[in-house]
């Protein structure tokens, strides 16, 4: 047992509302700067929908993450033997189509026009080149179905739905659609760590958040290429690539990352969790449909005496063993099996869960008038408009019963709490959907606290950073205390 | 020290410093030198605490503060509160939009040196360019054309100040308006302006009525003007029913309380025509057709009455009726033809028993089942407003002899017959006879026939109770109102109006009343919205849901909610100095003054009326002529009031041997009763009439709420426009004086205060640099929580900018300077003011009569406006503005109708505060933003607890209730703006408001009332079914119904505009977006980069086909009012038939020029829709019709209008 610690995080979208608050609390602090003003570490997306990078799950197209090979495990297209070739060009690399041209406007004009014979208007105009621009694709250009003919239909997670099916996800009655935020995952098995030639991208021990040194990267992208998830981006500017850092510098401070403080549907959750690496390689060689419980499977129990042991021998300390044992992400993931990786086929192990969404019931308007389809007063978790198949795709590989598990428990602690508060529902019919989900009474509250009441303290959980010992191993605490802060600021420089 | 993960040789875990000491590059980002707490000075309700990071005294970013006082036990924190669009504040400080210096129109400017050039004093020079209308068309012309030059503060506050003392001198004070919205979202900054303008006698524009977020059901049944939950209390309901409200887009940190309560058992139903965003979360989404929705709760409350009420007698339903609705009412019933019509409620009055009564024709009765004869209980209008005090309350008590009473709902067990009286059926243009218990009463004046408030409902609602008449049969009969009529209209299902009805219900019964609508400007928005509404409300009353932790309606539109209204409002409208301010509603001077009236005929074309009018009902003809005969009964305010200039009417008066106020105004009244005195608006285009001077500050009145934009542009900017819509009023209008040309370009001058440049200051003639939220001292507050915050510097103001406070003392300090020479001395000016809310005119008109056609005597007052005399200092107008006046430490406080002592608050301000002295008097200072924002937290009742003790007591005197124990637990707390500052501090409990919030209870809206029994501010002094005033009969509106929407063809959008190409029509929906507060944000950087750079058209995929347009196609959308150029997001979520531009864009970005329209630039969304009124909410005078600024009034309907799209042939910029 290889026991170690790792930021897991947790996001509700069945709470989700798509504000992209957590998009814009981000580039506020990150991404504002030239080279990276098309960058979205966190951004928000419509499902279904194309994504930003278009089309990101295709791996068809872009040969990220890992698959398996006569048994072995390698990355799908860009492994440390086979960067040289692609160096000058790589063909499965995002290009800015693929993202979108960032552009701004000729503000300026609305109070520096001269007097003419008609109203002036700030033109858009690219921030690459400085010209006038058709604005043809934005980071979030298909949001709330917009271009559904175009962009939903082009999902690829629903290319192996029934056609009558994926037809009538598109009809007025039967339509709907959920919010995807995506941030890193800071995955156990990053492919994007796999694939740097240069060994720029690491895994920090204490917390598993991923990063991208900005002194040692020399812009090979093969991380951009590897990520399957798009989740590290070129800089132009710098030539260095950058990705989410998780907030490590407010993480190491208390604080929740940036995205998780401003999240307004409160739908995020982070703790940590301990977890076992001597099972990783075989893990992420099962079969997709083993692949959630393989991933559950390697997160281990913080209250467990052995796990303690074998967690205090690998040098965990006490404040990170107590802060995994309140981490609310190990509920979610774990302990409640609410909560599933995006794309486990990639196998990369991502460290955000989410827990998938209740939908509103379908309706039928075959006799001219609509019509909801349930006599009940929630209705069952199959009567939902996005057909459980395709959550699946997203959330499980392929394997529908883990959504549909999920499901099923959100809905039993909605009729217990129904039951509690109102009496309409009686005792027999909560117990009987409890029983159905798996779910015991005690769990329906815990649940139901940790969805509904939490506060930002029991949201996030963030573990000890017990700085003063990483900088001890440079230089004495004190000592840095008296100076820290003095000294030039410069960014790193290109090529560097 | 790094090691392999697992057996994984490619990850390595790395803890080694060296190699991560680059991390520090990430670290130094992070860094920052400061964080203040403010707000966003924004009308979205949304009032988040935010903390401000300053580094290297640049403001970075924002992020949300967390620390908001916990509520009571078992309901989620407010934590984080702020939206995507708060959180891109930021980048405006330093932003290319940014207004950092004055400017001025080129134009404007070089015409402005020759007239100083001709004329030493810059009055008659403002004077010689006036006289000028070549010159004058010259710079007006040139607005929204661009030219601007920068300037300098003490140039552009001459030339306003220039032109303030010459518009006063020559056309009068009440010819310079202000426009600023919802003063909740920065109080003191609203104030600011308000401030200068009523201390000069100038107009103050409403805006919860113009921007159409009142919702006029509220005081039709409530006599509120909006009070509802804050949005932490939504997690009570356990079942929310969401219509016309997008809670995603508007309310976005608020809809964890909803998505959380769901998962705590709570249902949710979400009523859109397209599948929006909040449907996304909802169990069951009901994709009603556009507007129906007053369709679906008509059936909903046929089902809740028949099976709840009727057949099952669920008694917590009925108890709640009973006690605490105007249900039990006595109403006449009037023969009609054969039968029998519903009229007014049964005066006590009229009784033999009552005849003494003072004021018994404000008082009603109830039929006592243990005496078995008609009984007046307290609380009503009449016990409100007369001499003995202590009967105002809900007590089941007879008002003259104290015994008990148990009021009969029904006669339907006991009665004298049966009276088939006529209900009117809208929906077929038809009537229906139907059979009602009714018994007889003994008046002074004969035998009248009466039935209860609720018998007559049970019939309007087609309950069938075995009575004869023509009833439906079944669900399934298609007779008013059924779920199967429902059906036709809705679109749903007649099962699932069935199943919803029977779930509400249940739920309502199981928890007493814990059902929630949350609805908003969806509904609000459309011109039959205050039907929509009531049947809405209708269903929570029925099921006792109002007055209860988790039930109610649950309006949010427009942050209209100013906590501490009391002293703000006093210095907001300077009423610390005077008292008579001008408080104009907006709608009305908008439609009336751009013209629009022009534009239309009739509203008989297209509002469905009974048949059968009486001579002379407001029921028929043009709506401005509803409108003259508003003003000249008092109902309305109306300014420019006369056709002469006031201060030149007083001075006359005075010059006629008027010695006293009194003389002054009696001069005035006989000389508008000969009629030598016009009203303003009996003739609106006559030079003399127009509107002068207009101040824009916080909001952007010549776009996001300018609706008709192009008529805007037309007649008051005197610019180009893109309407081609004609004179059609020509020959429909009795009561204005006709032009044959309609004028263009009314107004002189137009100052704008902004951060940017958003299209009001693109089209003004001055741009004054504002402070933004980030470098200001204001506070703000909410309905949607029941915290107060302040807006606080995270640095001082930048470049050249100025707070709207300091701005505003700018202009007034130039003002006094320049008023030394031309008014050296006081002047006595007469104010016409309508008759109010609140006060004993609420029971000034039993009938609708009008003076003017000899049929009441002119009294002002009663029957005509109230007549009152300012006395103005326009030289001192600076030191009265900076000063804290005197009136109000005699008058004392109130709002609401409440009244509290504050002279030893005042005094004890005079004497340890920051004061002013000047004419040898001291008083509290208010110079500075922040000792405004103390003034008012040290006098206001939710922020001073010995003050809400006292309004309380006041308030006991009234009532005869117990009350201060509301107050006692809190009398000691005192707010003052640093500990604010420190953290979120929540309201205190006030009889100016109607929930309450002791030991961390959520606010639910009239909890106070039912569980103190103090009465709704209504007639009966109960919750309104019933609305028995004379216009509402005549408009068929006394009872709740169902009327159709107007009719495209009949509605006057597209009576000129040609269709080429390939076009389709489709009505035109503009609710609230996601990426933009109105207009602001929407030019942000952020928001345009999320979204897609334009504000684009929602159109259905189909639609989209039929007509050839792909998604982001440019389109060109247009009627009779003006033209859009965009592009089009097409999508399945839309249904056929409609399409959507989100409110609003600005047309400063983006925007290209229209091919259909000369080539032109394009306009925004409210280029396409223009004002319509609804006459009968301009009634007055009576209860709870009765006007107060934004609480009665028309609104500014807008959603029932069609366009025209099509693919947009070319594209020119």
């Amino acid at each position: 047992m290889d026991v170690r610690s790792q930021i897991a995080m947790v996001f509700h979208l069945d709470k989700c509302i798509g504000c992209h608050t957590c998009s814009v609390a981000c580039k506020n602090i990150w991404t504002d700067r030239p080279g990276t003003e098309y960058m979205w570490w966190n951004n928000v997306e419509t499902k279904p929908g194309t994504g930003y990078p278009t089309k990101w799950e295709d791996q068809e197209r872009y040969k990220g993450g890992w698959e398996v090979k006569d048994g072995k495990l390698r990355l799908r297209a860009t492994g440390k033997g086979r960067i040289i070739p692609n160096i000058f060009h790589n063909p499965s690399m995002p290009s800015m189509d693929d993202y979108y041209e960032p552009w701004t406007y000729k503000y300026d004009d609305l109070i520096n026009a001269p007097e003419g014979d008609d109203q002036p208007t700030a033109r858009p105009i690219s921030m690459v080149t400085g010209d006038y621009i058709d604005i043809e694709a934005g980071p979030n250009w298909d949001d709330d179905l917009g271009g559904s003919p175009v962009y939903a239909e082009n999902d690829i997670n629903l290319e192996e739905l029934p056609e009558h099916i994926r037809q009538q996800m598109f009809e007025i009655e039967r339509l709907a659609f959920f919010y995807v935020p995506r941030i890193c995952n800071h995955c156990l098995n990053p492919s994007c760590v796999a694939s740097c030639p240069s060994g720029a991208l690491y895994k920090r021990g204490e917390d598993g958040v991923v990063l991208l040194n900005q002194e040692r990267c020399r812009a090979w992208r093969s991380c951009v290429s590897a990520c399957p998830y798009k989740k590290t981006y070129y800089n132009w500017s710098t030539g260095k690539s950058e990705k989410c850092i998780a907030c490590f510098p407010r993480l190491e401070s208390g604080q929740a990352p940036a995205c998780f403080h401003s999240c307004v549907g409160r739908i995020r959750y982070l703790g940590n969790v301990l977890y076992d690496a001597d099972l990783m390689v075989e893990a992420a060689k099962r079969p997709d449909h083993e692949l959630v419980d393989a991933h559950r499977g390697m997160i281990l129990d913080p209250n467990d005496p052995h796990v303690i042991a074998a967690a205090k021998e690998n040098g965990i300390s006490d404040g990170i063993i107590e802060s995994a044992q309140k981490s609310p992400a190990y509920q979610f993931a774990k302990v409640w099996k609410l909560a599933l990786p995006l794309h486990a086929e990639f196998r990369t192990f991502p460290m955000l869960f989410y827990v998938p969404p209740l939908m509103p019931v379908i309706a039928n308007a075959e006799s001219g008038s609509v019509r909801n389809e349930t006599e009940d007063l929630f209705a069952d978790v199959e009567q939902a408009r996005v057909p459980i198949q395709y959550m699946g795709k997203l959330f499980a590989a392929g394997n529908d019963g883990k959504v549909r598990y999920a499901l099923r428990k959100q809905y039993a602690v909605r009729m217990w709490r129904r039951h509690v508060t109102v009496g309409d529902v009686d005792r027999a019919t909560a117990d009987r959907a409890l029983a159905e989900a798996d779910c015991s009474v005690e769990e329906a509250e815990a649940i139901y606290q940790l969805t509904s009441l939490a506060d930002m303290d029991q949201r996030v959980v963030v573990p000890p950073a017990q700085r003063e010992m990483a900088i001890e191993m440079l230089e004495d605490p004190l000592d840095f205390k008296k100076s820290t802060g003095f000294g030039f600021r410069a960014a790193p420089a290109r090529g560097g | 020290m790094s090691s392999n993960n697992g057996k994984n040789p490619w990850i390595q875990d790395t803890v080694e410093p060296e190699t991560r000491a680059w991390e520090e590059f990430y670290r130094n980002r992070w860094q920052h030198d400061k964080v203040v707490r403010s707000t966003h000075g924004v009308n979205c309700t949304g009032s988040c605490s935010w903390n401000i990071h300053v580094k290297d005294g640049i403001v970075t970013w924002e992020m949300q503060a967390l620390d908001y006082p916990r509520l009571e036990a078992g309901i989620p924190p407010y934590e984080p509160r702020g939206c995507q669009r708060g959180i891109s504040y930021s980048w405006y400080l330093y932003s290319p939009l940014r207004v950092k210096y004055p400017y001025m129109r080129g134009a404007l400017m070089d015409l402005w040196k020759e007239a100083k050039a001709q004329h030493d004093d810059p009055v008659d020079a403002w004077k010689w360019l006036m006289a000028d209308p070549e010159k004058r068309a010259r710079y007006q012309r040139a607005r929204g054309k661009g030219g601007f030059r920068r300037t300098s503060w003490d140039s552009v506050t001459e030339l306003i100040s220039a032109s303030a003392v010459h518009t006063i001198k020559d056309h009068g004070p009440d010819r310079i308006a202000g426009f600023s919205p919802i003063p909740a979202m920065s109080m003191l900054s609203y104030a600011a302006g308000s401030r200068m303008l009523q201390l000069m006698g100038g107009i103050s524009l409403s805006f919860y009525d113009w921007y159409c977020d009142l919702p006029n059901a509220s005081p039709e049944v409530w006599g509120e003007q909006t009070d509802v939950n804050e949005s932490a209390d939504w997690y009570h309901a356990k079942f929310l029913a969401v219509m016309g409200s997008n809670l995603n887009m508007t309310r976005t940190p608020d809809v964890p309380f909803a998505s959380q309560a769901r998962a705590n058992g709570t249902k949710m139903v979400v009523f859109a025509p397209d599948f929006n965003q909040v449907a996304k979360y909802a169990d069951e989404w009901i994709p009603l057709n556009a507007g129906q929705d007053g369709a679906w709760w008509m059936a909903v409350n046929h089902v809740i009455l028949k099976e709840y009420h009727h057949e099952q007698q669920e008694p917590f339903f009925l108890d709640y009726t009973k006690k605490f609705t105007d249900a039990p009412f006595l109403v006449e019933l009037k023969p009609k033809g054969d039968g029998w019509e519903a009229g007014q409620m049964l005066r006590a009055g009229r009784l033999e028993g009552y005849a003494d009564e003072e004021h018994g024709e404000w008082k009603f009765l109830q039929w006592d089942k243990n005496d078995g004869r008609p009984k007046m209980p307290m609380g009503s209008s009449g016990h409100r407003w007369q001499d003995k005090k202590g009967q105002w309350n809900m007590k089941p008590e007879d008002g003259k002899d104290g015994s008990p009473i148990d009021a009969e709902l029904t006669f339907l067990a006991e009665h004298a017959k049966v009276a088939m009286v006529r209900f009117d059926d809208f929906a077929d243009g038809a009537d229906v006879r139907r059979g009602v218990p009714v018994r007889t009463i003994q008046t002074t004046d004969g035998e009248v026939t009466v039935a209860t408030v609720y018998d007559l409902l049970m019939a309007q609602y087609g309950v069938p109770r075995g009575l004869v008449g023509e009833y439906p049969e079944s669900y399934d009969d298609e007779t008013v109102y059924t779920p199967a009529w429902a059906e036709k209209y809705t679109g749903i299902d007649r099962q699932t109006i069935i199943r919803f009805s029977r779930e509400w219900a249940s739920t309502a019964m199981h928890t007493k009343g814990k059902c929630t609508v949350i609805i908003g400007a969806g509904i609000n928005h459309w011109y039959h919205a205050n039907l929509m509404y009531r049947a809405a409300i209708h269903a929570l009353m029925f099921c006792g849901c109002v007055g209860t932790n988790g039930g109610g309606l649950a309006h949010y539109v427009g942050q209209e909610k100013l906590a501490p209204m009391e002293p703000w409002s006093n210095i907001a409208f300077a009423k610390d100095w005077i008292p008579a301010s001008r408080l104009q509603n907006a709608p009305s001077w908008h439609y009336v003054n751009s013209d629009q009236w022009r534009y239309e005929r009739s509203f008989r074309d297209y509002h469905t009326v009974p048949e059968d009018q009486p001579e002379g009902s407001l029921a028929n003809g043009h709506t401005i002529d509803a409108n003259v005969r508003a003003v000249r009964c008092g109902w309305l305010p109306f300014y420019p009031q006369f056709d002469q200039n006031s201060i030149d009417l007083a001075r006359e008066a005075q010059e006629s041997g008027a010695t006293s106020d009194e003389e002054i105004a009696a001069y005035t009244k006989d000389k508008l009763v000969s009629r030598d005195l016009k009203f303003s608006i009996e003739d609106p285009d006559a030079e003399e009439n127009w509107p002068r001077l207009w101040f824009i500050w916080r909001g952007n009145a010549l776009m996001s709420s300018a609706k008709g934009h192009e008529y805007f542009l037309d007649h008051y900017l005197g610019t180009h426009h893109n309407n081609i819509s004609k004179d059609l009023a020509e020959g429909q209008v009795n009561e204005v004086k006709w032009h044959e040309k309609a004028p263009s370009g009314k107004m002189d001058l137009i100052v704008d205060l902004n951060f940017r440049m958003d299209t009001s200051a693109l089209y003004s003639d001055i741009v004054l640099p504002a402070a933004t939220w980030y470098e200001k001292a204001d506070l703000n507050s909410t309905d949607m929580h029941s915290f107060i915050h302040p807006l606080a510097a995270a640095v001082p103001p930048c470049w050249e900018s100025k707070s709207d406070w300091d701005i505003f003392k700018v202009i007034a300090k130039s003002f006094s300077a320049m008023s030394e020479k031309h008014f050296p001395d006081t002047v006595k000016d007469v104010v016409a003011v309508p008759l109010a809310h609140d006060t004993p005119a609420e029971i000034a008109q039993t009938d609708m009569l009008d003076w003017t056609k000899g049929e009441c005597e002119p009294i002002p007052g009663k029957t005509m406006p109230g007549l009152k005399v300012a006395t103005r200092d326009f030289k001192n107008l600076y030191q009265r503005y900076i000063s804290l006046g005197p009136v109000i430490r005699k008058a004392g406080l109130g709002a609401h109708g409440t009244h509290y002592e504050i002279e030893d608050h005042y005094d004890e301000m005079t004497t340890s505060g920051p004061t002013q002295t000047w004419d040898g008097n001291t008083y509290p200072s208010i110079e500075d933003a922040t000792e405004a924002c103390d003034a008012v937290l040290k006098l206001a009742t939710v922020t001073n607890g010995e003050l809400a003790y006292r309004s309380y007591k006041n308030m006991e005197e009234k009532t005869g209730l117990h009350l201060t124990d509301l107050a006692e637990p809190m009398r000691g707390v005192r707010m003052s703006y640093r500990d604010l500052q420190a953290q979120p501090r929540r309201l205190l409990n006030s009889p100016m408001w109607s929930g309450l919030t002791t030991d961390g209870r959520a606010y639910a809206p009239f909890t106070y009332n039912r569980e103190k029994l103090v009465p709704w501010r209504t007639l009966t002094g109960r919750q309104h079914f019933y609305l028995d005033h004379p216009g509402y009969l005549q408009f068929g509106e006394h009872l709740p119904t169902y009327k159709p929407k107007p009719r495209p063809d009949a509605y006057s959008d597209l009576e000129f505009s040609e269709e080429v190409g390939p076009t389709l029509q489709l009505n035109y929906l503009t609710p609230h977006g996601k990426w933009h507060i109105h207009s602001t944000y929407g030019d942000n950087h952020r928001m345009t980069t999320l979204s897609r750079g334009v504000e684009p058209f929602w159109i259905n995929d189909k639609d989209a086909a039929s007509i050839d347009i792909n998604d982001n196609d440019w389109v060109e959308v247009h009627n009779d009012h003006g033209v859009v150029v965009t592009r089009a997001a097409v999508s399945a979520r839309i249904p056929r038939g409609i399409c959507i531009i989100y409110h609003s864009p600005e047309r400063t970005y983006s925007v290209p020029k229209s091919p259909l329209r000369g080539k032109k630039r394009a306009g925004g969304h409210n280029s396409l829709v223009r004002t319509r009124l609804k006459p009968n909410l301009m009634v007055g005078g009576y209860g709870q019709f009765t006007y107060h600024f934004n609480y009665w009034g028309p609104t500014g309907c807008n959603r029932d209008t069609h366009i025209l799209v099509r693919k947009c042939p070319e594209l020119i910029w």
